[in-house]
């Protein structure tokens, strides 16, 4: 029997990030607003304190803060042809859940796509011909929203966090010290960059011997103390190599818990319910408008609660399977590339360089979440591409998060996995290596996509989400052209040997590569290619928003939280400055 | 906050309270029926009960959710002559020298059993249910068995296998070149082995178990000593490093500390 509860202003379904944005930014205006949360409560002093948090076991290993895929988890696989099999064990993403979900455990890695990355298909085909957007089965789309448009409110998560880093572009005039390729910033960081230990220091002198453009990291590590505008209050991060997989019992890291919640759990228009999954969004019977949604929590009740404006805020493959299970939108079909629900599945491109010294000490236990140098030199459209057969690029980072020794222990070429021999090459090069990463875009296919499972269910018995992914020849040519320019620093550096990890088909769901999956909400300018305007707001339901980076078209050469955040804000504004008074579509389509 | 609940027997179409919508100055709310098809019911094992959070954070004395850790010295999980095959193969995969502990001596064994005991070895985080095709190597773990039960299986079925190859011998007996040979016929696969167990798979679970043993914090029972740490130079779960961020090349002296800290701390 389901319960039908008293109708609010808003439901969150889902309360990482975007959940924490959304519900700050509406309760300010007076909303009445109710978070349901799949997963757990959780913070600092009690989830992850630091007498316990350096814990690499139980929450890399063992998955302890991460989405427990025994009652529901994905199918994969690579290809059209294949059959799609359950993902057993997380692997190649970390999903989250709990409150905060993510933002508990993201590395803090803070960036903003360049103005060209809004504009992958009409820039580059204006610039390298139509073909380069098309060629391989590209379907690459704009996003229909510019750099200058989202830039308020890239600042606006910059405040929250505190972000610490060094402008490269201040209002157009280029600054020393930053990164000079980067769109234009109306403000400089809130916080000066982290100090750089000693392998991301090789990294960066060899990067600019080599005429590159080395800067530090911006991050949502903090350098210092810091009081955001809800008044919550972050420390200097300690560099304790923790970070990423994990929380941060510090409060050096910019997350939910640091940032917002002790501002928004404080307010009486907020009400935040956990152990509670959305399973449907409900709609009038012309599937205009959603009247609320269904949930059922972990005692096993079923309830309606009612709402005005439905908000999806859980992950992306979360968000998309919703709107699938709900009905809302018409499914990709990629056989005939008609419908828009899960189109545009696109993920990131990584690989990566380890360099091995026999002279230098790099202690690769003092890291940082977004401890590194990097070099922007070839991302985006940072670089002439004319003959290269690619688009897109990839930061190169010279990025020490940590040194913990079930994952992290490099080394050479060569060497086997187990025995004696890889024993003494641990002893011998664990001190004395470190890793250069390479973080690239990710262009969508016709044939990456999101469906429903017509095979395995989750434990309410509703299809499970179908992911169908591998990597494009677009991609792996960037990457290895990327790969070749991560090699050319790190020989610079002078070590005794470098390894260098290239990224190849087909995709595996084993290896852990990044946590950033994107696309299959898209957002764009017309509903015939797209699910959601620029303001986030369903074309076919205007009262349903979807967060998040199911937005993106494809994926850019950077970590996506700070566009996640900044899309949010965007949105919020919009919500609240015309949607309240005049509910309906905020773009005609 | 309870009493948000209307009566179950509330009219679905019930009007919307006008107060709370002076923000929301347009657009009827027609609330459709929400009958949804029978859910099976959420595994409670799974989740923490319900909870509403209205006016303050939930902050409540004794809910620290600290590790689990092990205790006492028996063996739980493993028989006998798994026991066996487990330390002649962990024995193998990261041997005893002078640069630092094998894996027996830095208590793997111990570790393994102790992690197949509790949560892990029942597949806690694994998804586990069916149908079970085989999938292609990029699909990841495919089996039905948890951890517990492919280590049970894939032992019996490796002592099977090394019996008919061997002349009725079991792999702890072969000498330590023939476990080799064993070890990376399952790592590649070339080895079939019977009673369902994926070679390639079980021999990966292992060695990941045997690096986890190795390396992780001692309160789980292996790295004994911090053996494992101590050989590569890790301080383990230190947690402070603002003074070492700027001096390039030197070592940092600290000796390893485990989350319960470490021995020489209870020196008087």
């Amino acid at each position: 029997m389901t319960k039908t509860l008293k109708p609010v202003d808003v439901v969150l379904v889902g309360f990482g990030w975007s959940g924490a944005i959304m519900g700050q930014q509406l309760c300010d205006a007076g909303l009445e607003v109710l978070a349901l949360e799949r997963g757990p409560w959780r913070d600092t002093p009690t989830d992850f304190a630091t007498g316990f948090a350096q814990d690499e076991l139980r929450y890399m290993w063992r998955h302890h803060l991460f989405q427990n895929l025994t009652y529901d988890t994905l199918t994969i696989r690579n290809k059209v042809s294949e059959e799609a099999l359950p993902m057993r064990r997380l692997g190649s993403f970390l999903l989250g859940t709990g409150v905060g979900s993510g933002g508990v455990h993201w590395n803090a890695q803070i960036w903003r796509f360049l103005p060209t990355d809004f504009m992958t298909k009409s820039h580059n085909q204006k610039r390298y011909g139509k073909r380069a957007v098309t060629e391989g089965n590209l379907t690459v789309q704009d996003w229909g929203i510019t750099y200058e448009e989202l830039e308020p409110y890239y600042n606006q998560f910059d405040l929250l966090c505190g972000t610490s880093g060094k402008a490269g572009n201040l209002k157009g005039t280029i600054q020393p010290g930053g990164n000079p390729f980067e769109g234009p910033r109306s403000m400089e960081y809130p916080t000066p960059p982290l100090k750089q230990t000693y392998g991301p220091t090789l990294f960066g002198k060899a990067a600019g011997e080599l005429g590159r453009h080395p800067f530090p990291h911006p991050t949502g590590n903090l350098s210092q103390a810091y009081t955001n505008p809800l008044g919550a209050q972050l420390g200097a991060c300690t560099y304790c190599g923790f970070c990423e997989k994990f929380g941060c019992g510090n409060y050096s890291k910019a997350s939910p818990q640091t940032t917002v919640l002790p501002y928004l759990l404080r307010k009486q228009n907020f009400t935040l319910k956990t152990e509670c999954e959305v399973l449907k969004v409900e709609l009038t019977p012309d599937k205009k408008r959603a009247t609320g949604v269904t949930y059922v929590n972990s005692a096993g009740e079923e309830f309606f609660q009612p709402a005005e404006i439905v908000i999806l805020s859980a992950y992306v493959l979360h968000n998309v399977r919703l709107l699938l299970l709900s009905g809302i939108g018409v499914p990709y079909d990629p056989h005939t590339g008609d419908g828009v629900v899960g189109k545009n599945y696109a993920y990131q491109t990584m690989s990566s360089v380890n360099v091995f010294f026999d002279d230098k000490i790099i202690n690769p236990f003092i890291g940082a979440g977004a401890h590194a140098t990097v070099i922007d030199d070839f991302n985006g459209d940072n670089f002439d591409h004319g003959g290269l057969g690619f688009i897109g690029g990839a930061y190169i980072a010279g990025m020490i998060t940590g040194g913990r020794p079930i994952e992290m222990i490099y080394t050479p070429q060569g060497t086997p996995d187990w025995g004696l021999q890889w024993k003494r090459a641990a002893a011998k090069n664990y001190l004395r290596s470190f890793n250069l990463s390479i973080h690239g875009s990710s262009m969508s296919t016709r044939s990456n996509y999101l469906s429903l499972d017509p095979t395995y269910r989750d434990g309410h018995g509703n299809p499970m989400l179908r992911m169908t992914f591998d990597f494009s020849e677009n991609d792996l040519k960037m990457s290895d052209y990327l790969t070749d320019r991560a090699s050319e620093v790190a020989r610079a550096m002078n070590p005794r040997e470098i390894k260098a990890n290239r990224r190849s088909r087909p995709w595996s769901v084993v290896p852990y590569q990044t946590t950033h999956n994107t696309g299959g909400a898209i957002m764009g300018g017309s509903p015939k290619d797209s699910v959601i305007n620029k303001y986030l707001q369903v074309w076919d339901v205007p009262n349903v928003f979807s967060m998040g980076a199911g937005a993106f078209p494809q994926n850019a050469g950077y970590n996506p939280t700070a566009t996640v955040a900044a899309l949010a804000y965007h949105s919020a504004h919009e919500m609240l400055t015309r949607y309240l008074k005049q509910p309906g579509p905020l773009v005609q389509a | 906050m309870t009493g948000d609940e209307e009566s179950p027997d509330a009219p679905a179409s019930a009007p919307v309270d006008l107060h709370r919508r002076r923000f929301l100055l347009a657009g009827a709310a027609g609330i459709a029926g929400t009958a949804g098809a029978a859910m099976a019911v959420h595994d409670g094992a799974l989740g923490k009960p319900p909870q509403t959070i209205h006016g303050d954070m939930p902050w409540a004395a004794g809910s620290a959710d600290s590790p689990p850790g092990a205790s006492g010295s028996d063996y739980r999980y493993f028989r006998a002559a798994e026991l066996a095959f487990i330390e002649a193969a962990v024995a193998r995969l990261i041997p005893d020298d002078e640069v630092g502990p094998g894996a027996v001596q830095a208590g793997v064994p111990f570790f393994i059993d102790r992690q197949l005991d509790g949560p892990y070895g029942r597949g806690d985080h694994f998804y586990l249910g069916g149908p079970w095709p085989k999938g292609t190597p990029q699909q990841g773990y495919q089996s039905r068995f948890t951890p517990a039960q492919l280590y049970r299986a894939a032992i019996e079925a490796i002592d099977k296998y090394v019996a008919s190859e061997f002349s009725g011998t079991s792999f702890a007996k072969l000498r330590p070149e023939e476990q080799d040979t064993v070890l990376r016929g399952l790592e590649s696969g070339s080895i079939a082995l019977d009673g369902g167990v994926d070679a390639k798979m079980f021999f990966a679970m292992l060695l990941q178990n045997t690096k986890e043993g190795y390396f992780s914090d001692p309160i789980y029972g292996g790295n004994r000593d911090m053996g494992g740490w101590k050989m590569i130079g890790f301080p383990g779960a230190h947690y402070d490093y603002l003074e070492w961020v700027e001096r390039y090349g030197e070592r940092v002296p600290y000796p390893p500390v485990s989350l319960k800290g470490r021995p020489g701390w209870r020196k008087v």
